[in-house]
């Protein structure tokens, strides 16, 4: 689905990501960590077509990323769900309005029925019709999950989705990323929040990689 | 059938989408009355083109077809040689009337320079000749030639240093209405283009929420493109109205009328300024894609 060979990011000459290679396999579920920036949101990026390797290679979904024009991005990140850390949302817009704007950009529809079910499923029912500013962190975290999925993507990319909530909060998020993997979607998390990786690892077979010294290792048996 | 369907799509509109962006007032209200001032200037620039090319038909055709002959010789010559004229034009193809004027009709000539009381017998005021042409016209050359011969004191006139300045004129003026306009096409565009690239600047987080969503430049471009195309339609619409408003207050053009109270809009003319608030939307539209795709790719 998502491959990297040997890839390279740099900002101005520097790399932050050095000889990262990599293979999300469908269904699978990997936490990314590492320091504050260390490259997890650059490696993020690198996966959705945000940014373009300076070196080595990347392929989405069977696809070299260099070659891909920007109507190519655009088909492929509608098989990708992204949790970005500043949520994103379009603040004139209301909670269902923004969490049907993948649909809406991409011509779909969806049975009103799914809608629900979808904002019901996320906790988000009494705030379906209220604006995202109104909302708390850790709806707005909730709305964010809820528009990731609902076009049914293949991979979900989370950065820091629980960085602005408690932990029963957090707890709330993990539980809902692991039905979807149950469901067999492709799950990465970014979290410098170990205890997460902890708890997530209870309940799902899952990969924690950590980026340490702009390179991508297998973190070790204490996580 | 691609453009096709999306010019469709542009017309119908997508509610959910045109949401989508959220509401511009600033650039909306500059859109607008900038759409609305060029249509009304439009307006203008085109009556004076349409009426400057009736004013050159008008005068090519009034004077083509008609000389006159100058008859200048020593007193008790005269009539002998306005006779002889009048034989040379009898005999001249392509002359379909030839008549002398009047003393009346030559002192009225004079009246504006000389006054009610002209002693026309008295001065030695040359006899004019009033020359009609058929529709193929005659050889002024060989006329003049004649004339040399068997009148030498009459001067033929065929108007030709009269008329050509003046069609020329008009048609330099109504080149620069037609020149004028396409300026103001020009300038609309450039005013569409400035007011779309403000609102897409000021709108980018609303891009980078919808690219990253999946959203298609041409979806992202389509939003805008729409919106200041309607803009646009609206503005020339209603300063069209306004422009066609006021040159149909303007004086009537009488008789004798001059060019002013001549400018305007006659018959299946005034259907022409209703052709301003499409082709606004046609530049609007354009000006704005070309404006949207262009910060689509440099923000990619």
């Amino acid at each position: 689905m998502i491959e990297f060979e040997d890839v390279t990011y740099g900002y101005g000459g520097a790399p932050l990501l050095a000889d990262v290679s990599l293979r999300l396999a469908p269904g699978s579920f990997h936490f990314l960590t590492g320091p504050s920036g260390a490259g997890k949101t650059t490696l993020l990026k690198l996966c959705y077509g945000e940014l373009i390797a300076s070196q080595g290679r990347v392929t989405l979904f069977g696809q070299d990323a260099r070659t891909m024009t920007r109507d190519d991005v655009a088909m492929m990140r509608r098989r990708i769900g992204v949790v970005h850390q500043d949520q994103q949302f379009l603040d004139h817009l209301s909670v269902v309005e923004n969490l049907s704007l993948p649909l809406t950009v991409s011509g779909r529809t969806t049975p009103q029925g799914d809608l629900e079910e979808l904002i019901r499923w996320v906790g988000l029912e009494n705030q379906a019709q209220a604006h995202p500013p109104e909302l708390s962190g850790g709806e707005r975290q909730r709305a964010a999950l809820a528009r990731a999925i609902v076009m049914s993507p293949e991979v979900i990319l989370a950065d820091e989705p629980t960085g602005n909530v408690d932990w029963e909060m957090s707890l709330r998020l993990l539980k809902l990323m692991v039905e979807l993997n149950k469901m067999g979607k492709t799950i990465m998390i970014a979290t410098h929040d170990l205890n997460l990786i902890r708890s997530a690892k209870q309940q799902v077979q899952a990969r924690v990689l950590r980026i340490s010294n702009h390179r991508l290792q297998l973190a070790g048996a204490d996580l | 059938m691609n453009r096709l369907s999306g010019l469709l799509q542009l017309i119908t509109g997508d509610a959910q989408a045109d949401r989508v962006v959220p509401p511009t007032g600033f650039t909306a209200r500059l859109t607008l009355f900038a759409s609305a001032a060029m249509a009304f200037l439009t307006v203008f620039a085109l009556a004076l083109s349409l009426a400057t090319g009736r004013l050159a038909e008008n005068w090519s055709s009034a004077l083509a077809h008609s000389s006159t002959i100058r008859v200048s010789a020593p007193e008790g010559q005269v009539e002998a040689q306005v006779l002889a004229v009048m034989d040379v034009l009898e005999t001249t193809p392509g002359i379909a009337d030839a008549r002398v004027l009047t003393d009346d009709e030559q002192r009225r000539l004079l009246e504006p320079w000389f006054g009610p009381d002209l002693p026309l017998d008295t001065l030695p005021v040359p006899r004019l000749i009033e020359v009609t042409e058929t529709a193929e016209g005659y050889d002024a050359a060989g006329l003049r030639a004649r004339l040399a011969g068997e009148a030498p004191g009459a001067v033929l006139d065929d108007h030709t240093r009269w008329r050509e300045p003046l069609v020329r004129a008009a048609d330099r003026l109504r080149m620069l209405g037609l020149v004028s306009i396409l300026l103001i096409a020009a300038t609309t565009a450039v005013m569409i283009t400035l007011a779309a690239s403000a609102a897409l600047a000021a709108n980018a987080q609303v891009i980078r929420v919808l690219r990253l969503v999946g959203a298609r430049d041409a979806y992202i471009a389509r939003a805008f493109v729409r919106r200041y195309t309607l803009r646009a339609l609206t503005g020339a619409a209603v300063g069209t109205a306004l422009g066609m408003v006021a040159i149909l207050l303007l004086p009537k053009a009488d008789a004798t009328g001059t060019f002013l109270t001549g400018l305007g809009f006659q018959g299946p003319g005034w259907l022409w300024p209703l052709t301003i608030p499409p082709l606004a939307a046609v530049v609007a539209f354009a000006a704005t894609r070309r404006a949207a795709f262009a910060t689509l790719r440099e923000r990619s």
